[in-house]
């Protein structure tokens, strides 16, 4: 990895004749760069270590800076700047001139030069630079004795995602080492010598990484392809569009590629404050979902057949459906709000003031998996107006922290960028990091990792045995990450909150969706105003109150995600507005469902047809993440703003039809786009006043037999939002159902065999997995990886489960 | 003339069953090691350094200061690791070596790993030779059994072991940095420097590799004094050496010899020339060291006069070619190595050499023009100096010193369409007659 030196510590060199002071360590190609200099290069990369592998950015080196010079050409890529020294480049030397061109002829002797029908062919590194370095005539065909190039079979599959098209390879070892150093997941590496040297798998061992995509972006030539978008587009006929990736909390910067109104392909962006230059194969690749068949494109509103039954859901217009939606909900008397985990920071302000505003209560949630009061005030008290501009968290403090601990988190499923943060912080020297989990998951192993070994429901116990641990060594320089799925563990948050209060470690919450974060400072919960203010303290209510223009805002605190849909459930509350919520993901699927069906009126707005939308009264089409400006905030609490990709006057974002539904109720939100609703939240700005109380929660006892049940979801796995791309689906890691030695053995069953897992809602089918190192009386599944997932088909948050072989 | 050849390393291997502890201390064998363990290890690098000694395995650093880099303050284990993997085309000296007298290459990887303190060494001896692994590891065997490896070796406190580990068989793996990386079980490619392996070498521990001849010669150093061994050889190149004859000589084979002497009095030790034929060219060090001609026939085989030749000592290994020889044809058979042993990493070498034997193939048929001859050249100049190791260096040293002294002979070839030689003349069962 390429350190950051101190800046203090400068070093003066000249290159090509003009000096230029650069920190120690920094290496000669980069120190080029600095005055102007493009030095050629192809193994080079900054977040890569070096290797002088091509030996294109040679470079003539008088003087070491001990008034000595090199006699051969140096690899300007390898070799650290020193007081004095000379260099000449290209630009001014002969030497390095030719060795330059030189060693670009020997790399297109065997390239196939097809660029016409190469998919890199246009933003190639090899092709800018044979042009800018190379030669026009190529001597190995032209000469006397002519060339015969070396060829390879096309392509060959990496992975079921990953294509390698051995010939065109110049194997510079970047996907290699990305591999291995970056991602942890060596799975490709040099076979064969020479000139037949080329990029392979084990047989048995296909490169199956959640961050394979990244080697193909960073290729300098277009050996490596994705199935997704081989042959697809050319780049220059593409427009680019920075953006911020929606499938986690990380906030991850992406560029969206798109040709005539369609989405081509998802490339990292450059974010050095988040993700670098690395993105998970879920935020490159997962993009179709948001041009299935499915997609809602109008309005729609339920007819009433003339028996006054419902009738069929039939397209309608924006206005009909405003007018319907705002007297079906006032005519309800009662409604709440469930807006879902998905939503633009601006979007989920929207939510939030249209349920205080037009329907006159806190009953707002965006939380639409298992949760607790616990967690709804840790997210008032610990997690609203939290930042790194104010002492919060951030990716930085990842790599500095002496000790991170991991609680109800598995970064490389559910938080990719954290991961590799992680992974590169344990790769720069001593780093302690210690997972309160199960089992030592092969994210942890990579990160370097210690388990603390610990059942899930026994993370309060663990937590707090680190306040007296010092082996743990948990001060002040530590940073404590915790999942969303403690919220399933009473007292976890509570022991969290306690460890940090007593050692100063600083706590970080990780939430698993795009648009958690946002929420929570947009206020869409039932105890929280916008900009952090709790709506139990009436200045709090005063001062959004004066700020929006209206007389008061409901007093009572709402009903959480679950309380709404009990009450619906009950006829408590007659109407639900749902926005991008899957019954599936909910505590109690069932409930969910079936307050779907008790409630007199439902408004959904969502992407696509779902559960919700066909049992909906009314139905709004949102606009995708590219169809929309609006801001994700990092699980930091960093906002990262983007605008619309594709925006598309049939697709609005939510806050749109919500402006619509509210000016119909009366209730004007006051703004109608995003960038209004941005200003008004600015204006608002962050609550200076006292912050909500923490409440602390004893953790629950343990109960019942069977077999205490771990899950989480994998990165690709089931999702809606993976929907469209089976070669993405294809990489999924195979679903097992895991258990320690102890376990396996009282179950008499071995590692491979097929069992079943049996739960108060369902049952799951996998081979077992036999994991050394597992805590006994654990079973882990994946959450969202088969059937209908754990949720709804399995068990309940809390339960125990039991595991039988197949044949019982 | 017998006067001229200074037995030392080769001296027992006529005995019988040299190979074994029994012969090899019946001669004398690790007192040596005695005398060592008796002295600081600081003073026997000191003599090391005094002897002159400079690296057999072709380079020629001196060995003395090589093991002075070692930081003794590093906290991390020293290794000592033998470079065993003699895979040089005519080099041919630590093979017969080992074959003939292991214990002397043993013995002095104990004194020289008393000497850096290290307590593990290894010895990486090329997996085609396994009649060679098995000697080696048979002496190993007997010296733990004699208590000249292990624990407490001789009563001295010192502990060492050793490890003989076979090569997979990749020319490259002579290159140091590539032997490490071999050595711990990875893809045999050179590492980047620095960190130097004194620094950071086998598991980015302090190492010191030396080659086989320079190991084996520290036990006569130790034993008869640094002065000895510096009275023999050259100014600059102390010492004597293995010289290996290879090809149209009569008696073929390892002369031992102070360094500078000539190859005129090696081919008279050797039997000269085969009979009816004269010299044409000729390999001081293996086919990585440019070729010379009858011309240098009486240029001191020592670093300096090899150097100031435009070519160099290397590891000793005179492969002698008479008139009947083509050297296109020679030269191209040196070439097709190379590219078959590049090891990939690196463009120029991997991708040159590939062009060059496509260059050569062409030409040796009597395919393209002279100009394509300028372009051989200008493959060497962008490969030479350009690459990540001297693998690529030493593939285009037979190239362009081929040209440099027949460039009449590569024109032949174009003007006759082909290779104007009889193939057959040079082979050893040339029959008499064969046209020239």
């Amino acid at each position: 990895m390429t350190q950051t030196p101190e800046k203090t510590d400068l070093v003066s060199l000249t290159i090509d004749g003009v000096q230029v002071s650069v920190p120690a360590g920094t290496l000669v190609i980069r120190a080029a760069e600095q005055v102007g200099v493009a030095v050629p290069r192809f193994c080079d990369h900054p977040l890569l270590d070096p290797v002088g592998a091509c030996r294109q950015c040679l470079v003539d080196v008088p003087d070491a800076g001990n008034g000595r010079g090199f006699p051969k050409p140096q690899a300007s890529c390898t070799l650290p700047v020193a007081e004095g020294m000379v260099v000449n480049t290209q630009a001014t030397s002969e030497v390095a001139d030719k060795a330059q061109q030189g060693v670009m002829e020997f790399l297109l002797i065997n390239h196939p030069l097809d660029c016409p029908v190469c998919d890199k062919g246009g933003e190639c590194p090899l092709q800018n630079q044979a042009m800018s370095n190379g030669q026009g005539e190529s001597r190995f065909v032209s000469s006397g004795t002519g060339g015969v190039k070396r060829t390879f079979p096309k392509p060959i599959n990496l992975s079921p995602q990953v294509l390698l098209d051995r010939e065109r390879c110049i194997v510079c070892q970047r996907c290699t080492r990305f591999a291995a150093e970056i991602a942890g997941d060596p799975f490709i590496a040099l076979v064969e010598r020479g000139a037949q040297q080329q990029i392979g798998i084990a047989p048995d061992a296909p490169f199956l990484s959640y961050f394979s995509g990244n080697t193909i972006q960073i290729c300098p030539v277009g050996a490596l392809t994705s199935e997704s978008y081989r042959f697809r587009s050319r780049p220059f006929d593409l427009v680019s569009t920075p953006s911020v990736a929606e499938h986690d909390a990380c906030g991850a910067a992406i560029r969206i590629d798109h040709r005539r109104g369609r989405v081509m392909r998802r490339l990292s962006g450059d974010d050095p404050e988040v993700n670098e230059e690395w993105i998970t194969d879920k935020d490159r690749f997962g993009f179709t979902y948001a041009a299935q068949d499915d997609r809602l494109t109008y309005p729609m509103i339920r007819e009433t057949l003339p028996d006054g039954e419902r009738g069929e859901l039939r397209p309608a217009s924006w206005p009909e459906a405003f007018a319907v939606a705002a007297a079906g909900l006032k005519n309800a008397g009662s409604a709440a709000v469930l807006a879902g985990g998905r939503l633009t920071a601006e979007d989920a302000y929207a939510y939030a003031k249209f349920a205080r505003v037009a329907l006159g209560t806190n009953d707002v949630d965006f939380r639409s998996r298992p949760l607790s009061v616990e967690e709804g005030d840790f997210l008032a008290s610990h997690v609203a107006l939290s930042g790194p501009w104010a002492g919060g968290v951030s990716y930085l403090d990842l790599e500095t922290a002496t000790t991170v601990v991991l609680a109800g988190l598995e970064p490389e499923d559910e938080a990719g960028t954290i991961f590799l943060r992680l992974r590169k912080a344990s790769r720069q020297g001593p780093k302690r990091i210690l997972a309160i989990a199960p089992f030592t998951t092969r994210g942890l192993t990579k990160m370097n990792g210690t388990l603390v070994p610990t059942a899930p429901g026994e993370e309060p116990a663990a937590l707090a045995a680190m306040v007296e641990q010092g082996e743990h060594g948990i001060d002040k320089s530590a940073v404590i990450l915790l999942g969303e799925r403690l919220a399933g563990v009473p007292g976890a948050l509570s022991a969290a909150v306690d460890l940090a209060a007593k050692t100063g470690a600083r706590l970080a919450w990780v939430p698993r969706r795009a648009g958690d974060r946002g929420a929570v400072e947009a206020g869409c919960l039932p105890n929280l105003l916008p900009g952090g203010r709790p709506v139990a303290d009436p200045a709090a209510r005063v001062d959004v109150a004066t700020s929006w223009g209206v007389g008061s805002l409901p007093e009572t605190p709402g009903r959480d995600a679950d309380a709404i849909a009990t009450a619906v459930a009950a006829g408590e509350v007659a109407a639900l507005v749902v926005g991008g919520v899957d019954p599936a993901d909910t505590s109690d699927p069932a409930l969910t469902r079936a307050a779907l069906e008790a409630a007199s009126f439902v408004v959904a707005l969502d992407l696509r047809a779902t559960d919700v939308t066909r049992a909906a009264d009314v139905v709004f089409p949102v606009a995708a993440a590219v169809e929309k400006a609006g801001t994700y905030l990092t699980w930091e609490g960093r906002p990262r703003p983007f605008e619309a990709v594709l925006p598309s006057p049939s697709s609005l974002p939510d806050l749109r039809s919500l402006a619509g539904i509210a000016a119909e109720l009366g209730a004007p939100l006051g703004f109608k786009t995003v960038h209004e609703a941005r200003a008004e939240m600015a204006d608002l700005g962050p609550w200076d006043g006292d912050r909500a109380a923490f409440a602390p929660v004893a953790p629950a006892p343990a109960s019942a037999e069977g077999l205490v049940l771990s899950t989480w979801k994998t990165m690709i796995d089931q999702g809606t939002m993976l929907d469209g791309d089976k070669h993405l689906a294809a990489t999924a890691r195979p679903v097992v159902v895991r258990v320690g030695p102890g376990t396996a053995s009282s179950l008499g069953l071995e590692g491979g065999t097929a069992v079943t897992v049996e739960g108060d809602r369902g049952t799951l089918h996998a081979p077992l997995e036999v994991v050394a190192d597992m805590v006994d009386g654990v079973c882990w599944v994946p959450a969202n990886s088969t059937g209908s997932g754990v949720l709804a088909g399995l068990a309940s948050p809390g339960t125990r489960v039991i595991v039988k072989g197949a044949s019982h | 003339m017998v006067d001229t050849l200074t037995p030392v390393l080769t001296k027992n291997w006529g005995q019988d069953r040299a190979w074994t502890l029994p012969a090899y201390e019946a001669q004398g064998g690790y007192k040596a090691l005695e005398k060592a363990l008796s002295m600081a290890p600081d003073d026997l690098i000191t003599a090391v350094k005094e002897s002159g000694l400079r690296g057999r395995g072709g380079a020629g650093f001196p060995t003395g200061m090589k093991w002075s880099f070692i930081p003794q303050d590093n906290p991390k284990p020293k290794y000592l690791v033998v470079n065993a993997d003699e895979s040089e085309p005519g080099t041919c000296k630590d093979i017969p070596l080992m074959m003939a007298s292991p214990h002397t290459l043993v013995e002095g990887v104990i004194i020289s790993s008393f000497a850096i303190r290290a307590n593990k060494a290894f010895i990486y001896i090329r997996g085609e030779v396994l009649h060679v692994i098995r000697r080696v590891q048979a002496a190993v065997a007997e010296a733990y059994a004699a208590g000249h490896l292990g624990t407490d070796i001789h009563g001295s406190g010192y502990d060492l072991d050793i490890v003989v580990h076979a090569g997979a068989g990749a020319y490259i793996c002579g290159e140091e940095t590539a032997l490490l990386e071999g050595l711990e079980g990875r893809r045999g490619q050179p590492r980047l420097r620095p960190p130097f392996p004194a620094v950071a070498g086998l598991y980015a521990s302090p190492t010191v590799i030396n080659n086989v001849e320079s190991i084996a010669s520290v036990p006569s150093i130790v034993a008869n004094g640094p002065e000895w061994f510096s009275s023999m050889g050259t100014e600059k190149s102390k010492g004597f050496g293995i010289f290996s004859l290879s090809g149209h000589v009569n008696r073929p084979g390892q002369y031992e010899a102070p360094l500078g002497i000539t190859l005129r009095e090696l081919i008279d030790l050797a039997g000269g020339i085969r009979e009816g034929h004269q010299l044409k060219f000729w390999t001081p060090g293996g086919s990585s060291t440019p070729l010379l001609t009858d011309e240098h026939l009486d240029l001191p085989l020592d670093f300096e006069s090899m150097g100031a030749a435009g070519t160099m000592l290397g590891t000793r290994a005179l492969q002698l070619f008479d008139e009947t020889t083509c050297v296109v044809r020679a030269v191209l058979r040196w070439t097709e190595f190379y590219k078959h042993e590049s090891c990939g990493k690196c463009t120029p070498c991997r991708e040159g050499t590939w062009w060059l034997v496509q260059t050569l193939a062409a030409l040796e048929q009597g395919k393209g023009r002279e100009s394509d001859l300028d372009l051989l050249l200008d493959q060497c100049e962008n490969i030479l100096g350009r690459s990540f190791c001297a693998l690529g260096d030493g593939a285009t040293s037979p190239i362009s010193s081929s040209v440099k002294f027949f460039r009449d002979e590569y024109l032949a070839h174009l003007t006759h369409g082909g290779c104007p030689f009889d193939a057959a003349a040079s082979t050893a069962f040339s029959p008499a007659g064969a046209s020239v």
